[in-house]
């Protein structure tokens, strides 16, 4: 079901990540401010990108559950978010790593991208213990559903608010007029969220398969042992007629 | 701040990479452990359905 198309995508992606990181440390100038420290952001920027897009596809699928009550799409909404998760806690990590690098601070609470990204990845923390607190599997998705559905709406809202915030220390990348980036780093960069996006596709539908082969085996060995006990059962009910 | 040296710069570099590659490969094998736990838990159900006897046999 979900593993359609998995062997070109995940060849796909292993070739942009290697294209990405030989554009990264061969190909793209060094910083004329920052030296060698600003390659973080090859891999900052992307995974920051991808994990927000994340949440908002979280949000989009969730949609897709409440508008069609296919439980199929709250599975793909938290594994949406899940990934995404992980991927924030790269991010939180790269850009602590960068800002002691280039600040010589490990975080600045005055820096409104960084407080405001620390909030959203919170904000989601909190679906796992309101997911897994709920054991009725109909409940479940559609709780979770609706916490991914306005979670999901405060992200660009977020961002929104962030861009509108005076800017104090953190750079701003993507602007209309397409950031300050040159040529060669421009496209090292896209090259870099392509692989970021790519990464994800691939690991979302690797574990959707996973999930979906696991609950297909469940209903299996449901089915086996109902199967048994109908057998053994049937000698007696017959005997007693 | 003025820019690090190499040497210097290297370590944070190398450490911002290392986090990410940790995270996918953590990802990749905790995935992959799930899938040969699928793997064993349906040769279980092989076996079992292979000492079932056939439907209308002796």
């Amino acid at each position: 079901m979900y593993s359609k198309g998995s062997r070109p995508l995940a060849v796909a992606t292993v070739l942009t990540v290697l294209a990405g990181f030989a554009l990264v440390f061969f190909y793209a100038p060094l910083d004329a401010d920052q030296g060698f420290v600003q390659k973080i952001f090859y891999v900052h920027v992307p995974m920051a990108i991808v994990a927000l897009c994340g949440f908002v596809a979280g949000g989009i699928m969730a949609i897709k559950h409440l508008r069609t009550g296919d439980r199929s799409w709250d599975m793909r909404s938290y594994v949406a978010i899940h990934l995404s998760i992980i991927l924030g806690t790269g991010v939180l990590v790269t850009g602590a790593i960068w800002a002691k690098a280039s600040w010589g601070h490990w975080w600045l609470w005055d820096e409104p991208v960084l407080v405001s990204f620390l909030i959203v990845f919170l904000l989601y923390c909190v679906y796992y213990p309101l997911r897994f607190s709920i054991e009725d599997p109909d409940r479940q998705a559609r709780y979770s559903s609706v916490f991914a559905i306005a979670a999901g709406a405060f992200v660009p809202i977020n961002f929104a608010a962030v861009r509108l915030a005076e800017q104090v220390t953190h750079p701003r990348v993507l602007s209309q007029t397409g950031g300050n980036l040159p040529g060669e780093m421009r496209l090292t960069f896209f090259v870099c969220i392509a692989a970021m996006a790519l990464l994800f596709v691939t690991l979302w539908k690797l574990e959707l398969t996973s999930k979906h082969a696991s609950a297909q085996l469940r209903r299996l060995r449901a089915r086996l042992e109902l199967r048994a006990e109908e057998r053994t059962a049937g000698p007696a009910t017959a005997s007693l007629r | 701040m003025p820019a690090l040296p190499l040497d210097e710069a290297g370590k944070y570099v190398a450490a911002a990479y290392l986090v990410f590659l940790t995270l996918i490969v953590v990802y990749v094998a905790i995935i992959g452990a799930k899938i040969s736990r699928i793997d064993r838990e349906l040769g279980e159900l092989v076996e079992l359905t292979d000492e079932e006897p056939a439907p209308g046999g002796p």
